[in-house]
């Protein structure tokens, strides 16, 4: 059976497992519609031009996990940010773990989306913010429609979050291939700031797609700063979708890291509903092998006086695939938007792709829009001048790439998490240098 | 320490230096000096490693040992230094980090643990002092911005914190204003011991007026087709190359 016919099936299933009594009930039942009319992305679709899933959806997946299976922290440990004192949300095959996460009530409310999607107290913020900024696609669809699990993170006005908040999202290879529909709902209210760590981890070679989803509501003033590690095994691929809705005087900042995974696709889209506002999306991929991944990405400017900067930089060896697809829409009533977006690549193989498209679409006549792409190769004569100084061609290469990548990293404003992308990164490239950018 | 013999090379097929014949003992300091294309440059590169340039024919023994087969780097780390007539602009690797990667390659090269963060530090005020560098300029990105004179004094800066054995100065004076020539100079003489050499590359007199050389010799067409004493450099800043290509011609 394909995978679609499987999963809508399922939904019967699904559904027995869940409380119908709520509004969400009907959500989930539009959801699934959606995804029977719509189903998976294909190339013909604009959006997926450069991305096909076919290699992806051919595994058997099981939906539902058959057993819960317990990991110990130390094993796994490595994939926290364990230098700082943070409230961690943890799930394992889709399934809360209560011995890995330290969840809070305590003012604010980081807890879980199951508890939300069924308890009293959670209605009314599940009823004015669940899946209303959500994409309405096939794929997004999908993960409405099975929306059981995830992060539910509510700050109220005026809280300053000290302590960060880790979403990670584990799969143990207990099935022999394994679909997570993670769905995390952030809403941050007026004056308030809250940092959020993402990370999707699996922990044996085992196949596993991920399509996650995730709201995020910025009020008046509140400052969201979000990062997402993706640095996964080469049989996991996820497809991560995140929509921000923003309102007046906001700053919403997205860091995506991908260095893992099979195919990765990350959707971003933000939606400024106010004005004076901004939103700073930035990324840096480093990938090899046959890896592929696309960022698509969305800024609709709907108010004047808004910003927006995005800066994706992107590394490729071998036979990798890299998408960059960055639009930007500026509405007439727009007016005195600054909105700015650079894509710069370099592709240190004959064999490794890029495709960069940005998309203006500007309807106001007062703005500053700015798009610039790159396509390079690295520097010969630095290579040169670095070895010349006794510095080997792996570790001057490594030294390029991070200078490449330094004004992404410099952004972070978590010192724990530029280190821990940097020794990613080390890593990755398999040299042992300090890297003080 | 250094013997080129016979040395034939080329670029892109084209036959650049065609036999060159040169011999520096440890202590001296030798100049080269010639007209434009005469092949200078391609001399330092060909010694320092860059791969574009063929040696077709030839040796370059570095303490008795043939050197052509290896890589800049570890041409590097067995003291080749290389002063870039025009440095290559780093954007986002600080000078700092630049050298402190070159030193604990060149280490590990050796066998040796990463020198001691302190101990590092120290090294890079004596020698940016010696250099009259600004601490500041420590910590921008390598090249970016920098003069021509800043780009020249930086070059020499790494020189004192590698230390090499041979140094090979291409151009540096090209750019400089007199202080920052006096500024240059002084560093490569406080560097100057009786273990290590230079290499002087210039078109002009007037380094050699502040880094004297204990010979002089003159490139034309790839050949080195006279060498003297400091005198000859003084004679060809009075004369021109021209008589020297008629000498050849002749």
């Amino acid at each position: 059976m394909e995978l679609k016919d499987k999963l809508v099936s399922s939904y019967m299933a699904f559904e027995n497992t869940v409380d119908n009594d709520t509004a969400v009930h009907e959500v989930r039942n539009e959801a699934i519609k959606i995804f029977e009319d719509k189903g998976f992305p294909s190339k013909k679709d604009e959006a997926w031009k450069y991305t096909s899933l076919n290699s992806v959806l051919k595994h058997d997946y099981s939906v539902f996990p058959k057993q819960e299976n317990a990991i110990d922290y130390k094993d796994v440990k490595k994939y926290f940010i364990h230098d700082i004192d943070s409230y961690n949300l943890v799930f394992v095959d889709g399934k809360f773990s209560s011995n890995l996460s330290q969840t809070t009530h305590d003012g604010i409310d980081v807890c879980l989306m199951s508890s939300a999607l069924t308890k009293p107290k959670y209605q009314l913020i599940i009823e004015n913010y669940f899946n209303k900024v959500a994409a309405k696609d096939g794929i997004s669809s999908l993960n409405t429609a099975f929306s059981k699990e995830g992060a539910y993170i509510h700050i109220p006005k005026n809280k300053l979050v000290e302590k960060p908040i880790q979403i990670i999202h584990f799969s143990t290879g207990n099935e022999s291939a394994l679909l997570l529909q993670p769905r995390n709902l952030i809403v941050v209210d007026e004056n308030s700031h809250v940092q959020i760590i993402e990370r999707h981890q699996s922990l044996t070679d085992n196949p596993v797609l991920t399509n996650s989803v995730t709201e995020i509501f910025a009020s008046k003033r509140a400052i969201v700063d979000y990062y997402k590690i993706q640095n996964d095994k080469e049989n996991a691929s996820l497809i991560d979708t995140t929509c921000i809705d923003q309102k007046r005087e906001s700053h919403v900042s997205m860091h995506t890291f991908t260095f893992g995974g099979k195919l990765t696709r990350n959707n971003l889209n933000f939606y400024q509903n106010g004005e004076r506002m901004d939103s700073t999306l930035n990324g840096v991929t480093i990938i090899g092998d046959k890896q592929h991944v696309d960022h698509n990405t969305l800024v609709h400017h709907i108010e004047p006086n808004c910003e927006s900067h995005q800066d994706y930089k992107g590394i490729f060896s071998d036979k990798s695939t890299g998408v960059f697809n960055g639009k930007v829409v500026v509405n007439k009533e727009a007016q005195k938007t600054n909105a700015f977006q650079s894509n710069n690549n370099i592709l240190l193989s004959d064999k490794a792709t890029i495709n960069s498209k940005p998309q203006l679409e500007i309807f106001a006549d007062d703005v500053k829009c700015s798009h610039g792409c790159t396509i390079g190769q690295l520097d010969e004569s630095a290579m040169f001048y670095m070895k010349s100084r006794g510095i080997p061609e792996k570790e001057a290469k490594a030294l390029l790439m991070f200078a490449f990548s330094n004004n992404v990293l410099n952004s972070v404003k978590i010192p724990e998490i530029k280190q821990r992308i940097t020794k990613i990164i080390a890593n990755k490239l398999g040299v042992n240098i300090g890297f003080d950018l | 320490m250094l013997e080129i013999k016979d040395l034939h090379a080329s670029v892109e097929g084209k036959g650049i230096l065609r036999g060159i014949n040169l011999e520096v003992k440890a202590g001296e300091v030798h100049a080269i000096m010639g007209p434009n294309g005469s092949g200078k440059s391609t001399l330092a590169s060909v010694i320092a490693g860059k791969e574009e340039y063929e040696v077709d024919k030839g040796q370059i023994l570095l303490d008795g040992e043939d050197i052509e087969e290896l890589a800049a780097e570890e041409r590097a780390h067995k003291g080749v230094f290389l002063s870039f007539q025009y440095p290559v602009e780093i954007p986002g690797v600080s000078v700092t980090n630049f050298m402190k990667t070159a030193i604990n390659e060149t280490r590990k090269a050796k066998g040796l643990e990463d020198m001691p963060a302190k101990d590092m530090l120290k090294m890079i005020r004596e020698k940016s002092e010696l250099l009259e560098i600004d601490r500041k300029f420590l910590s921008r990105s390598l090249n970016e911005g920098f003069s021509g004179g800043e780009k020249k004094r930086n070059e020499i800066f790494q020189m004192a914190m590698l230390e090499p054995k041979l140094a090979i100065l291409d151009e540096t004076d090209s750019g400089l204003d007199i202080d920052a020539l006096r500024i240059v100079a002084n560093g490569v003489n406080k560097l100057k011991n009786k273990d290590n050499a230079v290499i002087v590359i210039t078109h002009y007199q007037r380094l050699l007026d502040h880094i004297v050389p204990d010979f002089v010799h003159v490139l034309y067409n790839g050949r080195i087709v006279k060498s003297g004493t400091k005198e000859l450099a003084h004679e060809l800043e009075e004369k021109g190359y021209d008589w020297i290509k008629e000498e050849v011609g002749a």
